[in-house]
């Protein structure tokens, strides 16, 4: 068996995108002062990329454990599950 | 949702802990709202993972026979893996089935629990996140969601561990790095009968496997492996604060777990079906808000309800306890008339009269013994090296077993530090 990226393992998963609001939102000013950006080591979904001084976010394959919420230190991030029928639908849990 | 309904209880949640809550209500005769934001029960859960039987068997008799659980556990493995090796306690016993437990997935599973609770007489809301609890001079009064509000005598926070609920009303602060762990799994499809044959089962029968050391690359935490019918379910769990200073995404760490030269045996010719990840509450008593409020009770994952002791991990069977004891507390509160934080008490105490308290206390040192880097990134080397060089025969002059084992342990931190570490291991547990 060989290793899957994080893009075709999040391709097995089934979403319901909320298009029209984003349930993760970054305050870059903050982000551009952080320094470790533990979000890009602890998202499983890895879906914070360093970019310049900040992170880029892709919140579409977020599968919503919350982990970004806790480990961000200098509270860069407004962060609420997604209304209710979006986000990921786990098909076996 | 109109607003004119007013129901004895509101159950936000629809995991293990809340349907059981509904269910209890329901079966008592009383009005339960149970309302869950995924569009189907279980649909944003996940587990390991694997359901010890014995507290939802006393809500739910012979439970097992019905529900759709996957395999019953005879065989636990715990592993200290090192890159190229890997030394296990492997123990398989007849007398798992005298208290059985066993591996789930959570999709499946929380539907059918949840559909107990609808059978019995709850209503069930699915598609429905609930924004805040509504509060009336402190007291709960019921819950919004969007513009929606519904009323009830009490709400049971059963919302998970990231509990939003009990966040927004000021009962808990923000959870702390060190108190929760990230898990991250993918659910491996393989014929039956390769599962079977790879892990010496039979049709029914499974294994459940803990490992230790390489795969976190030394961070608090571990890996699982649990057989399901058709699948195997593999994954991390890595304490959140680790992140801070990791080398190496979780991302990537999971991937390199399946390449291990001990795992990727095990998987060969499975597909990944899924890939997901939860947080799970670990800090023990140290993280629990207090569970009675006016109008309030808080069970499962939301009041901190897991116990890990490194060999051995438990939530789904604390929040099953915990929801049936938030249930009568509230049909004790509904005979007294009095849902207030004094009248809704007795969840407290049950909860410390049973095992769910009662166990929490017992392994409240395990949190802090988990913080002892050596477990992850010393002792699984130290394994490696005294157990390869035991049964190592190359033709050298061979050394007496205590020495090349004091050897060991001396380049592993020293024979004081491991005797200190294995004290406080077993006062923790």
């Amino acid at each position: 068996m060989n290793k899957l990226s994080i893009e075709e393992r999040l391709g097995k998963d089934k979403f319901a995108v909320d298009e029209d609001k984003p349930h993760i939102v970054l305050d870059q000013r903050i982000c551009a002062q952080c320094s470790k950006k533990p979000c890009v080591k602890a998202c499983p979904a890895g879906l914070y990329v360093p970019q310049g001084d900040g992170v880029k976010l892709d919140y579409a394959g977020c599968l919503e454990c919350g982990t970004c919420r806790v480990v961000c230190v200098m509270k860069g991030l407004k962060w609420e599950y997604p209304r209710g029928t979006f986000g990921v639908e786990f098909r076996y849990g | 949702m109109s607003t004119e309904e007013r129901f004895d209880a509101i159950v936000v949640g629809a995991g293990p802990a809340g349907s059981v809550a509904a269910y209890c209500l329901a079966k008592a005769g009383l009005e339960v709202l149970l309302v869950e934001r995924g569009n189907a029960p279980g649909s944003k859960n996940m587990t390991g993972g694997r359901l010890y039987g014995h507290s939802l068997e006393k809500v739910i008799p012979g439970f097992w026979e019905e529900a759709p659980v996957e395999r019953r556990i005879v065989n636990e493995t715990i592993t200290f893996l090192t890159g190229e090796s890997a030394v296990s306690l492997d123990v398989k016993s007849k007398q798992f089935a005298q208290a059985p437990s066993f591996t789930v997935l959570r999709s499946e599973f929380d539907s059918w629990l949840a559909g107990k609770a609808e059978e019995a007489g709850a209503m069930l809301a699915c598609g429905v996140r609930v924004d805040e609890l509504l509060r009336q001079e402190g007291k709960v009064m019921g819950i919004r969601s969007d513009e929606d509000e519904m009323l009830a005598d009490v709400v049971i926070a059963a919302d998970g561990v990231n509990s939003i609920l009990a966040q927004k009303a000021d009962i808990r602060g923000e959870l702390p790095a060190k108190h929760v762990a990230t898990g991250v799994k993918e659910v491996i499809e393989l014929p039956r009968q390769v599962i079977e044959d790879r892990f010496h089962l039979t049709e029914q029968t499974g294994a459940a496997q803990l490992f230790v050391g390489e795969c976190t690359r030394g961070m608090q935490g571990g890996g699982f492996l649990y057989t399901n019918h058709e699948s195997i379910s593999l994954g991390l769990v890595i304490t959140a604060e680790e992140f801070a200073d990791a080398e190496e995404r979780i991302v990537d760490l999971v991937e390199e777990f399946k390449m291990h030269p001990l795992i990727q045996p095990l998987i060969e010719g499975g597909q990944v079906v899924e890939y997901s990840a939860h947080l799970v509450p670990e800090g023990g008593l140290n993280m629990m808000p207090s569970l009675c409020h006016d109008g309030l009770l808080i069970v499962g994952d939301a009041a901190g309800l897991v116990l890990n002791t490194g060999y051995m991990v438990r939530g789904m069977d604390l929040a099953i306890a915990s929801g049936e004891a938030a249930a009568n507390a509230v049909i004790a509160a509904k005979a007294g008339g009095d849902f207030s934080k004094q009248g809704l008490s007795s969840y407290q105490t049950a909860l410390e009269n049973s095992f769910v308290l009662q166990d929490m206390k017992t392994y409240a040192k395990a949190p802090k013994f988990m913080e002892n880097h050596r477990i992850f990134g010393n002792y699984p080397g130290l394994m490696e090296e005294m157990m390869v060089s035991l049964f190592s025969v190359n033709g050298n002059s061979a050394q007496p077993v205590r020495k090349s084992m004091l050897t060991s342990i001396k380049r592993h931190g020293g024979f004081m530090q491991l005797a200190k570490d294995a004290w406080k291991g077993m006062r923790a547990v």
